[in-house]
């Protein structure tokens, strides 16, 4: 080790060090986050240039294949359903730092119990998509309660919990679709039939009237967490679970009430899935979206208003990953990549928004 | 004497917030010097950047007449520079062997036994007793003191830094304390001692530099000073520096507390067989050593502690008893019953630092509001209101509590718990870093509300405040009680006594 | 007897990723960063490492060297796992994001990575990517003279591919490094109390930093081994498929210690393996897939009903540390 000798005073002074800020003003702090998330797509232009394509020419026909003609754009908004539903689940579990990356696990069982009604239960057509609806939310619900009533009682690491929860849910649909679900109609791959036409849902503008209840949704919940006790509840939780005992709030019931909410949304999520887009069950239900939907409630800064504009964009995104990968020959991960970055750049951000860098004066 | 350290012109800002302000010190060989100031006054700080933790934006820093930069713990060390920090700086899950040799320097491996070896051969030399293989979270608070001292004497620090090193330590503790300082004092290293308590100040230290808004203000031989000139030069004005205390007027019996037994997760007994009683218009101590069973007493009076055995009973203004032990805090307020609680910790448990002032408020209040709906009026007036009151100073209520100094979220916490008109009061630590303009005002507070028939219990560390404050004093050790005594007739040492025994002595209840 | 030697060599095979998994993950997480990306570590491991196989392969053609092959497997499947360690630090010490977001995010980025250069390399290969035979049997099975032909012991002991030596070389060191060595000593300060190792002169970001990137390449062996061994070195769409996740939660059944991370993989591999060896009839193979997934939940609820103040996460994991927070 060196021994620290004699010097001129400015001589140690590091060269750059990190002070606090006080706050940024809400334009700064959006102008910070589109050009972290520019830079995010810059990197994979990159990425695009150093495996010997044109980027302007990928990220073009991106926009055009998810936004070109009416068709993208309906199937664009067709992918950003889900995502905006399920992240409105995940951001009430995440508002209480409850990490609740089970959603696909949600999805999958609320899609499940629609799926039993919609094929084997025989309930008169006007009333089935009804019977659906309920039994989608009570199965998300409870699948999602699962952890939160060990958390509640021992504190049990939800985060994995949550997870290995997904992979037995999945698990559970293998079962059904090769085993008793299967429909002996169908040779070759095992699956489960499609629905009648009274279990899918009608068409409003060309997309299933899911936009519709996600809509109303991202009100309702937006309601919820600023203007309900609740909504107040979950933020004091989330903040300082301490600070929730002392004033008097149950904690457990708090995680109770909450994750049984957050999984009927996920849940809705399977319902909305298989009777307005799929038709059918498949282990292929969620199609990642319990993940994606994790980058939307964090993008979305958990603000249910703010989500309807990221799961457009990461609709966009997939839509238009989908689109290159015939045109280019780039595999569609390449969403999931880009994705990732614009993660990585929103999450580096934030460092300057509460921070600022403080460079070493010049010495005179 | 010859000079080892010598400070000059020290600033440090953080942020907005100056901490240290062209700060110039001087310290000798063979003495102790006091470092006084208040809190918040900038010792700390200033004695950071002399122990590598903090950096300085300008001055400079001479060790025995050079100038050196110290850029980190290691430069300091390598220097013979070491501090003892007032929050110990200690691994809990390592023994006091590995936390003594932590970040030296040296081989691949790490010789224990030679460790051992070394550091029971410094314990003889200054009188300490020690186990090197013991765990750190099996100790004592004076134990992990005693690690903290040993492990600056291993590295061969010539020049010791103590930070507020009596705070938790009982009077005997620190006649032991001081003892060993006076040894170091005599072996020639030179001893810096950091501290608010002017009486410290004058039994142990040389020499004496007071701090105010961090500057140094004045640096005098400690025979040339006396408490009241040292207290003007820390306030920088004349201070009547008495809590006025009245006698109790018409104190009945608030809560009966008896056979109060709580236990934590190990099994252990944080609360053993604790039985006294609040009374209206009276305040009553806690004290003891850190850790024996403040914290669960106040929590379980509060319903926030499960109770494993024992009665907490609320006597009504009628006289109707009502047993509290088993409900939660919800269950209580459900009853009509007004317990308020100002814990230690204020930004972890009393307020919650994100959110605004008036939605701290909302903590205590949005559950009167009926429907589903929060309501966010009547806490947002009650906030003006107690801004105007109290004073305090904040750039609105909707700014983060957290962006307040920690004397103005005291008052918004305070303030907030006897805005619920409680008729018991019960305080952990409320002065805890703050200012003394701040400490008198929860003092007065405190006061007026005894005077309004409240029965106040304070959990406090400071003997001089509580002597002075309070009508009884109640005092733990290990979970028992060990004495409730009369504040206006009991010394310290009586007290420092009954903190680490077990007697009798209930001479008052 | 026979049934039981192919068993227990399968629940070696099967445990092998897993305990790299958890060794990785026990690093990062004594310096208290909570990486939650290690399914994302894992699938850029496997996909990297058998890429610098199957390209290396591809340039030299026929002569190509099995073992060369196998050694620019191995160091770009670690440097990939480095790679996610590295975004991480960099994210979570310097930015000071947070931690438990950042570890999802790596995973998100580092499952699509896998994937698409898996499938980039399919492109390429016309069909699906695949190493050849040279490559293949520098991971199979080790033939050791004098040893390996031993009865019973040389199946049991050292019949296994070079991997998984070096798995157990790597618990071994950590056993040691975390105990005796100083700068274990040091590491262990970090993540459990960031500020005294700070006041004791320990460059806390530095060990952050190694520890997480190192861990990161640990992970990164185990999706090597994954591609390269497990399938055989061809790439498998989502081949990792959930194992890096498993071997977060085994860090925690292990209490935090390498030694028992040994003893908790091999169960779990012997878990994952048991439908082949124990088949019971109608009882569906999605039954036994579950079997894993529900230990782990099992394990999860059991550990923390138990508390203990010994065998606890490393304190100051998932929190961020910043020195001049005042």
């Amino acid at each position: 080790m060196s021994k620290p000798g004699v010097k001129t005073s400015h001589a140690g002074t590091p060269f750059v060090w990190i002070v606090k800020r006080d706050s940024v003003s809400r334009k700064q702090a959006y102008l910070v986050r589109a050009a972290a998330i520019l830079g995010a797509l810059m990197l994979g232009a990159a990425l695009f240039l150093a495996m010997g394509h044109n980027p302007i020419m990928i990220y073009r026909d991106m926009l055009t294949g998810s936004l070109g003609r009416t068709l993208a754009r309906t199937e664009t908004v067709r992918i950003a359903i889900p995502l905006l539903v399920t992240a409105l689940g995940i951001g009430l579990a995440f508002k209480m730092r409850f990490w609740n990356i089970g959603a696909e696990g949600q999805i999958i069982m609320g899609a499940t119990a629609a799926s039993y009604f919609a094929l084997f239960s025989g309930v008169p057509g006007p009333y089935l998509l009804f019977v659906m609806f309920f039994a989608a939310i009570a199965a998300g619900g409870l699948w999602g309660l699962i952890p939160a009533v060990f958390k509640s009682k021992w504190n049990t690491n939800e985060t994995l919990f949550t997870l290995m929860l997904n992979y037995i849910a999945l698990e559970f649909v293998r079962y059904l679709q090769f085993g008793p679900w299967r429909d002996p109609r169908l040779r070759g791959f095992p699956s489960i039939a499609m629905f009648d036409q009274a279990a899918r849902l009608p068409r409003v503008f060309g997309v299933h009237i899911g936009w519709i209840f996600a809509l109303i949704l991202v009100a309702i919940v937006y309601i919820y967490m600023k203007k309900t006790r609740h909504g107040y509840e979950i933020t004091v939780v989330g903040e300082s679970i301490p600070t929730a005992r002392y004033a008097g709030i149950n904690v457990g019931r708090v995680f109770l009430r909450t994750m049984f909410l957050s999984g009927a949304i996920c849940g809705l999520t399977g319902f909305l899935i298989v009777s307005g887009a799929n038709f059918t069950l498949s282990e292929m239900v969620t199609g990642g979206v319990g993940f994606t939907a994790i980058t939307v409630a964090w993008l979305s800064r958990l603000n249910p208003a703010v989500m309807i504009i990221f799961s457009l964009f990461i609709a966009m995104l997939q839509r238009g990953a989908n689109a290159v990968q015939t045109t280019f020959r780039i595999p569609s991960s390449a969403a999931d990549i880009l994705i990732g970055f614009i993660l990585f750049f929103i999450l580096g951000c934030e460092f300057f928004l509460n921070y600022k860098l403080v460079f070493r004066k010049k010495v005179k | 004497m010859t000079e080892v350290v010598r400070i000059e012109n020290i600033t440090k800002t953080f942020g907005t917030v100056t901490a240290n302000r062209d700060v110039c010190l001087d310290v000798r060989r063979g003495e102790i010097l006091a470092l006084l100031g208040e809190n918040g006054s900038g010792k700390t700080t200033l004695m950071n950047m002399l122990s590598g933790i903090y950096f300085p934006d300008s001055g400079k820093i001479y060790i025995n007449g050079e100038e050196v930069v110290i850029r980190s713990p290691r430069d300091a060390f390598a220097l013979g520079i070491g501090m003892v920090h007032q929050h110990f700086k200690l691994v809990d899950v390592l023994t006091a062997a590995e936390n003594i040799v932590l970040g030296m320097p040296g081989g691949l491996l790490v010789n224990r036994d030679e460790t051992a070896k070394k550091i029971l051969e410094i314990s003889d030399k200054y009188g300490f007793i020690i186990d090197p293989w013991k765990k750190i979270y099996n100790m004592s608070v004076s134990e992990k003191q005693t690690v903290e001292i040993i492990k600056v004497l291993y590295r061969g620090a010539e020049i010791l830094i103590l930070d507020e090193p009596t705070a938790v330590l009982t009077p005997q503790e620190i006649d032991k304390l001081f003892d060993v300082l006076r040894k170091m004092k005599d072996d020639n290293k030179a001893v810096i001692i950091i501290t608010h308590k002017l009486g410290e100040v004058m039994v142990l230290s040389d020499r004496v530099s007071i701090m105010r808004k961090g500057e140094c203000v004045d640096t005098v031989p400690t025979p040339d000073a006396t408490v009241q000139s040292l207290a003007e030069g820390m306030v920088g004005r004349a201070l009547s520096l008495s809590i006025k205390r009245k006698e109790p007027e018409n104190a009945t019996d608030k809560l009966v507390v008896s056979g109060l037994t709580c236990l934590d997760p190990t099994g252990r007994r944080t609360l053993d067989g604790v039985s006294f009683t609040l009374r209206t218009g009276e305040i009553m101590g806690v004290a003891g050593i850190a850790g024996s069973g403040q914290k669960e007493l106040c929590e379980s009076l509060t319903g926030l502690q499960s109770i494993h055995s024992g009665a907490v009973t609320y006597i009504g203004d009628d006289g109707g008893k009502t047993e509290l032990a088993g409900l939660t805090p919800s269950e209580v307020t459900g009853k009509g019953i007004r317990i308020a609680f100002v814990p230690e910790d204020r930004l972890g448990m009393g307020l919650v630092g994100n959110l605004d002032m008036v939605e701290n408020m909302m903590l205590k209040s949005y559950r009167r509001a009926k429907g589903i709906w929060v309501d966010r009026k009547t806490p947002k007036a009650a906030a003006v209101k107690l801004i105007e009151k109290l004073q305090i100073v904040t750039p609105g209520t909707a700014a983060p509590v957290r962006r307040m100094s920690g004397g103005n979220v005291q008052k918004v916490l305070l303030g907030r718990e006897i805005q619920s008109e409680p008729s018991v009061l019960v305080v952990a630590y409320p002065t805890r870093g703050l200012d003394i303009n701040s400490s008198y005002t929860v003092y007065d507070l405190l006061n007026e509300q005894k005077e309004n028939g409240v029965a106040v219990m304070f959990a406090g560390e400071d003997l001089d405040v509580l002597l002075e404050l309070c009508d009884r004093i109640l005092v733990l050790c290990g979970g028992k009680v060990s004495g409730i005594v009369d504040a206006r007739t009991v010394t310290k040492e009586e007290i420092g006594v009954l903190m680490t025994h077990l007697s009798k002595r209930e001479d008052a209840v | 007897m026979e049934q039981l030697i192919f068993f227990i060599t399968a629940a070696v095979v099967a445990a092998t990723p897993l305990l790299f998994g958890t060794l990785g993950e026990i690093l990062t997480e004594k310096s208290g960063n909570l990486n939650l990306g290690v399914e994302g570590m894992m699938f850029m491991g496997a996909a990297v490492g058998l890429s610098a196989s199957f390209l290396y392969e591809q340039a030299v053609g026929a002569g190509a060297s099995g073992f060369l092959s196998a050694v620019l497997a191995v160091v770009f499947g670690f440097l990939a796992g480095v790679l996610g360690g590295l975004i991480y630090s960099v994210l979570t010490v310097t930015l000071r994001a947070n931690q438990v977001v950042s570890g999802l995010a790596l995973t998100i980025m580092g499952v699509g990575m896998g994937n698409f250069i898996g499938e980039l390399l399919g492109l390429r290969a016309g069909g699906f990517a695949s190493v050849s035979d040279v490559t293949r049997s520098a991971f199979s099975g080790a033939r050791i003279p004098g040893l390996s032909g031993m009865p019973v012991i040389g199946r049991l002991l050292f019949s296994f591919d070079f991997m998984v030596y070096m798995v157990i070389a790597a618990a071994v060191l950590m056993i040691w490094f975390l105990n005796k060595s100083r700068m274990g000593l040091h590491l262990r300060a970090v993540g459990e109390d960031p500020a005294t190792a700070d006041a004791d002169g320990i460059n806390v970001t530095r060990y952050k930093y190694l520890a997480t990137c190192i861990g990161g390449g640990i992970c990164g062996l185990g999706g090597v081994y994954i591609s390269m061994v497990r399938s055989s070195g061809t790439w498998i769409h989502n081949c990792v498929g959930g194992l890096g996740w498993i071997s977060v939660a085994l860090v925690i059944c292990a209490a935090w210690s390498p030694a028992r991370a040994i003893l908790g993989a091999l169960l779990f591999g012997g878990l994952s393996v048991l439908r082949f060896y124990l088949p019971i009839q109608d009882v569906p193979a999605q039954v036994y897939n579950i079997i894993p997934f529900l230990a782990t939940v099992l394990i999860l609820i059991f550990t923390s009903v138990r508390q203990s103040k010994e065998r606890h996460q490393p304190a100051s994991c998932g929190v961020n540390y910043f020195r001049e927070e005042r």
